[in-house]
C-alpha cells in the first residue's frame, strides 16, 4: 500500500516535472507531426494496398468472386497450396525444434557459425533458392539425368515446388525458438534430470510447456510464408494449369490475362490467411507478456 | 580435447540433435547452394565476364542495387518515426498500427504486387492523379522502389522498437537536467544508442529488397535497361536454357548478400555491445 502511494507520488512528481521542462519531452505540435508522418508513411505504403486488395476482389461482386474461387483450376491451385504447407511446415518444424535444442541446450565449438547457415535461406533472393535446385535436378543438373532415366519429375513438378518452399521456409521455426531457449536456460531441464526424468519427458513435460506458444509463432510464419512463396516457386514449377499452379502462380496467371477481379478474389484468401497470421501473433505476444507479468508477481 | 571442445552436461540428446541438424542443413541448404559455386567452376572467367558485362544484366543490378538502397533509407527514415510514435506516443488505433507492421512478412509478395499495382498504375487509385502531375509511378524505377518500400517496411520498425522501449528515460532526464535542449538530447543522446539497431535495419530491408521478385515484377513493367530487376534477369536467362549465364548473375547477388549477411552480424553485435542485450 505505501510502496503504491510512493509510486504514485513519484508518477505525480515526474509529470509536473515534464510540464515545467520541455526538455525530456517533444512540444505536442512537434508530437502530432510525428505522429502523422509516421500514419501516413503506414496508410500509403501498407492499409491502403491490403485494403485494394478486397476492394478489386469485390468489384464485380459477390456472385464474379465465388465463381473465382470454385474455378476448377483455383480449386487445383488451392489443393496445392494445403499439401505444399501440410509437407514442408512439419519437416522445418522438426528441424527447428531440433536444431534450438543442440543449439541452447550444449556447448560446441563452431555454434555461431551454425546459427548464422541457419539464417542463409532469408539472404538468398527467392529466384536464386529456385534456381539451385534446378541446377541440381533440372535436366542438365547433378542428379538431373539420373531421375530423367527413371522417369521421375522433380522440377516442373511438385518434388521441386516442395523443395524450393521447404528452403525458402527453412530458418522460421529455428529462428524463434533459438533466442526464446536460450533466455530460458537449461536449470529446468537439468533438474528433471536430477530427479530421474529420462530424455523425452523432459522435453515434453518441462521443455514444452516452455516453448509452446514460441513454436505456434514459428509454426504460423513459416505456413504463412510457405502457402505465399512465389519467386522461388515460380522458377521451379513450370506453370502446368492444375498439376504445378499453386495460389500464388495462379493469381499471377489471371493478372496477366487481364482477368483482375478473379485475381484479387484468390489474393484476397491468400490476404485474409496473412490477417490471421497476424492475429495469432499478437495473441502469442499478448499471452508471453502475461505469462511474464504472471511471473513477476511471483 | 573432446572435454575442453564440448562441455560435459547432463542433458540427454545432443547427438540426435545435432546430427539431424547438420544432416537436414546439408541436404536442404548447403549441398544445393554448392550447385551455383560447382555451376560456376564449368564458366571460364571469359563467359562469367560476357554475361555480367552484358548492358542489360549491369543495368539490372544497377537497378536492384540502387533501388533497395534508396527503398531502405526510405524505411529507415519514416521507419524510425513510426517505431518513435509506436514507443513514445498514444494515439487511437496503435494496437492496430502496431499489430499491421508486420504484414508484409506475412503477405505472399504477389498480392502486395498485384495490389501495389491497382494503387498506382496510371488509372490506378492514386496513380490516375498522379498522372496528369507528370509523375508516372507503374513501370517506372519508382514503381520498383515503392514495391522495396513496402516489402521492407518492418525491417526497421521491428529492430529500432525494442532498444527504444528498453530505453531509460533517466538518461533524457540527465541530458536535459545539464541543460541540453530537446532536440539536443535526441540527436546527441537517444539517436546514438539506437544507430546500431538503426543501421541493422537498414542492412536486413537493404538485403531484403535487393532479392526481391514478385512484388515487384507486377509494378515495374519489365521493360528491358529501364525497369528489369536482376532476379528477373536469372529468371529470362533460365527461359532461354542459359544456366551459365542464370548462375553467373546469381553468383554476383550471392556475393553480396554474403558481405551483407556479414555485415548484419556485426552490426548486431555492436549493438548488443552498445545496449546491453541480445537482438
Amino acid at each position: 500500500m505505501a510502496g503504491g502511494i510512493a509510486t504514485a507520488l513519484g508518477a505525480k512528481s515526474i509529470k509536473v516535472n515534464q510540464k515545467i521542462n520541455g526538455a525530456t519531452q517533444e512540444s505536442p505540435w512537434v508530437r502530432r507531426v510525428i505522429i502523422a508522418t509516421g500514419l501516413v508513411y503506414f496508410f500509403l505504403f501498407l492499409l491502403l494496398p491490403l485494403g485494394a486488395v478486397f476492394v478489386e476482389a469485390l468489384r464485380k461482386g459477390w456472385d464474379a468472386y465465388v465463381a473465382a474461387l470454385i474455378d476448377p483450376d483455383a480449386l487445383s491451385a488451392i489443393k496445392l497450396t494445403l499439401i505444399v504447407a501440410v509437407v514442408s511446415v512439419p519437416m522445418n518444424l522438426v528441424f527447428g525444434v531440433a536444431a534450438a535444442w543442440a543449439i541452447t541446450k550444449f556447448q560446441f565449438p563452431g555454434k555461431r557459425l551454425l546459427i548464422t547457415m541457419i539464417d542463409l535461406p532469408f539472404s538468398v533472393s527467392p529466384v536464386i533458392a529456385g534456381l539451385i535446385f534446378v541446377l541440381v535436378f533440372g535436366a542438365q543438373g547433378w542428379f538431373g539425368s539420373y531421375f530423367l532415366d527413371n522417369n521421375v519429375k522433380i522440377i516442373f513438378a511438385v518434388p521441386g515446388i516442395l523443395l524450393a518452399t521447404i528452403f525458402v521456409t527453412f530458418p522460421f521455426v529455428a529462428r524463434e525458438l533459438i533466442p526464446l531457449m536460450e533466455a530460458q536456460g537449461k536449470e529446468e531441464e537439468e533438474a528433471a534430470i536430477v530427479l530421474g526424468a529420462r530424455g523425452w519427458q523432459v522435453f515434453r513435460y518441462v521443455t514444452m510447456p516452455n516453448i509452446l506458444w514460441g513454436v505456434i509463432y514459428g509454426v504460423v510464419l513459416c505456413n504463412a510464408r510457405a502457402m505465399g512463396e512465389f519467386g522461388a516457386v515460380s522458377v521451379v514449377s513450370g506453370h502446368i494449369r492444375g498439376e504445378t499452379n499453386s495460389m500464388p502462380l495462379h493469381v499471377e496467371i489471371l493478372y496477366n490475362e487481364y482477368n483482375f477481379a478473379a485475381a484479387f478474389a484468390v489474393a484476397s484468401l491468400l490476404a485474409v490467411l496473412a490477417l490471421v497470421t497476424l492475429l495469432i501473433k499478437t495473441f502469442v505476444e499478448w499471452k508471453a507478456a502475461r505469462v511474464n507479468a504472471e511471473l513477476k508477481e511471483d | 580435447m573432446k572435454q575442453k571442445l564440448f562441455k560435459q552436461s547432463v542433458i540427454p540428446g545432443f547427438g540426435v540433435t545435432l546430427g539431424f541438424t547438420l544432416a537436414y542443413l546439408g541436404l536442404i541448404v548447403l549441398i544445393p547452394l554448392s550447385a551455383v559455386v560447382w555451376k560456376t567452376t564449368d564458366l571460364t572467367l571469359a563467359q562469367f565476364w560476357a554475361t555480367v558485362s552484358e548492358p542489360r544484366v549491369v543495368a539490372s543490378l544497377k537497378l536492384s542495387f540502387g533501388a533497395a538502397l534508396l527503398a531502405a533509407g526510405v524505411n529507415a527514415f519514416f521507419g524510425l518515426i513510426l517505431a518513435w510514435s509506436l514507443v513514445r506516443y498514444s494515439f487511437p488505433g496503435k494496437k492496430i498500427v502496431d499489430t499491421l507492421v508486420d504484414l508484409p512478412f506475412a503477405l505472399p509478395t504477389a498480392v502486395a504486387g498485384i495490389a501495389l499495382t491497382a494503387i498506382y498504375a496510371k488509372n490506378g487509385w492514386l496513380g490516375q492523379y498522379l498522372e496528369p502531375l507528370g509523375i508516372k509511378v507503374a513501370f517506372t524505377p519508382i514503381g520498383i522502389m515503392i514495391a522495396l518500400i513496402f516489402i521492407g517496411l518492418p525491417f526497421v520498425v521491428r529492430t529500432v522498437q525494442p532498444v527504444l522501449e528498453d530505453l531509460d528515460k533517466e538518461i533524457e532526464e540527465a541530458a536535459a537536467s545539464l541543460g541540453a535542449n530537446r532536440a539536443q538530447a535526441v540527436f546527441k543522446v537517444v539517436l546514438p544508442i539506437i544507430l546500431p539497431a538503426l543501421l541493422t535495419g537498414f542492412a536486413l530491408a537493404f538485403a531484403r529488397a535487393v532479392g526481391e521478385y514478385g512484388s515487384v515484377i507486377f509494378i515495374a513493367g519489365n521493360l528491358p535497361m529501364v525497369s528489369e530487376i536482376a532476379p528477373l534477369m536469372i529468371i529470362t536467362k533460365l527461359e532461354q536454357y542459359d544456366y551459365s549465364g542464370a548462375t553467373s548473375i546469381a553468383v554476383v547477388m550471392l556475393f553480396f548478400s554474403f558481405i551483407l549477411l556479414l555485415l548484419v552480424n556485426t552490426l548486431q553485435a555492436w549493438a548488443a555491445k552498445r545496449t546491453g542485450r541480445e537482438l
